[in-house]
């Protein structure tokens, strides 16, 4: 069913507030899920299963929130992407702006790739 | 020690809904210290009944394949303190469940009467995201847990 971009915004800014007990404000579209909101590993699975009520879609395991990525020898050597993982990457996030990141591709950087506006764009794009 | 906070099921619905009830008796040991005046069931084991009531109906709903951990607390609020003589009641309902985890919503009863809103989600351990190992038996599902529920299943396992 089709979107519009504030209307998703609306709903994302809802669904965290509820998952995660921050306040409306709090919720920019550049903040970042772990480090701006607080949001731990059983938080995502939250997010997710409240996504997929709020939006009435289905979001498959690994498609909003990549896995198996950081554990794979082939993606990672000494602490960052290698060209192979950042493509990988690339691939399975198209929801996510990875031009800052692609500069320099550190393993502990990734988390901040998931920013709100991330969430936004993949439901907007699950939507339309 | 056993560490169960249900006594019996009343209602069992396979993959949807379950009652589950608790009787508060000034015998348990927990209660002479919470507190030693004036002794309240205390909130956390309530929430751990809920979890428990909870946990078997998740557990059920995917044939106790897996181990299902209490992973996060949503919600926990209750209005009254439970008392010795009191009656708790457990409801729990699925709102969403899938391979890797579930999440549910409850609401608690005392004598009857509505007093807690609990929400909860749950991990089912060797499905989780970190790719952390479990030993091979399910320490989680224990004969006992299973015999709760027997009563209403038809001829085991649904």
């Amino acid at each position: 069913m089709p979107i519009s971009e504030s209307q998703a915004f609306e709903k994302v800014k809802e669904t965290l507030v509820e998952a995660l007990g921050v306040d409306d404000e709090e919720v920019t579209p550049q903040a970042t899920l772990t480090g701006d909101l607080g949001a731990e590993s059983i938080d995502f699975l939250d997010i997710v299963f409240r996504l997929e009520k709020a939006f009435n879609i289905k979001i498959p395991r690994g498609e909003l929130f990549p896995d198996n990525i950081l554990n794979n020898p082939e993606f990672v050597q000494n602490g960052k992407l290698t060209p192979t993982g950042l493509a990988q990457l690339k691939q399975r996030m198209p929801h996510a702006d990875l031009s800052q990141f692609e500069q320099n591709p550190d393993v502990n950087k990734m988390a901040e790739l998931f920013k709100v506006q991330t969430i936004v764009n993949y439901v907007v794009g699950k939507c339309n | 020690m056993r560490w169960i906070w249900i006594d019996r099921f009343e209602q069992f619905e396979p993959g949807r809904r379950a009652v589950a009830v608790k009787n508060v008796s000034l015998a348990e040991e927990h209660l002479h210290d919470h507190y030693e005046a004036y002794p309240v069931m205390p909130a956390s084991l309530m929430i751990e009944g809920m979890a428990q009531t909870a946990g078997i109906l998740v557990g059920q709903a995917r044939g106790f394949k897996e181990k299902v951990l209490l992973a996060k607390i949503a919600r926990a609020e209750f209005s009254e303190l439970v008392l010795p003589g009191d009656q708790i009641a457990y409801e729990a309902v699925i709102e969403s469940i899938s391979p890797e985890a579930a999440s549910t919503r409850g609401i608690v009863r005392r004598n009857g009467k509505e007093i807690g809103q609990v929400d909860l989600m749950f991990s089912h351990a060797d499905q989780n995201r970190s790719g952390v190992k479990f030993p091979q038996e399910n320490f989680v599902f224990t004969g006992q847990f299973e015999r709760l529920i027997a009563p209403f299943l038809e001829g085991g396992h649904a």
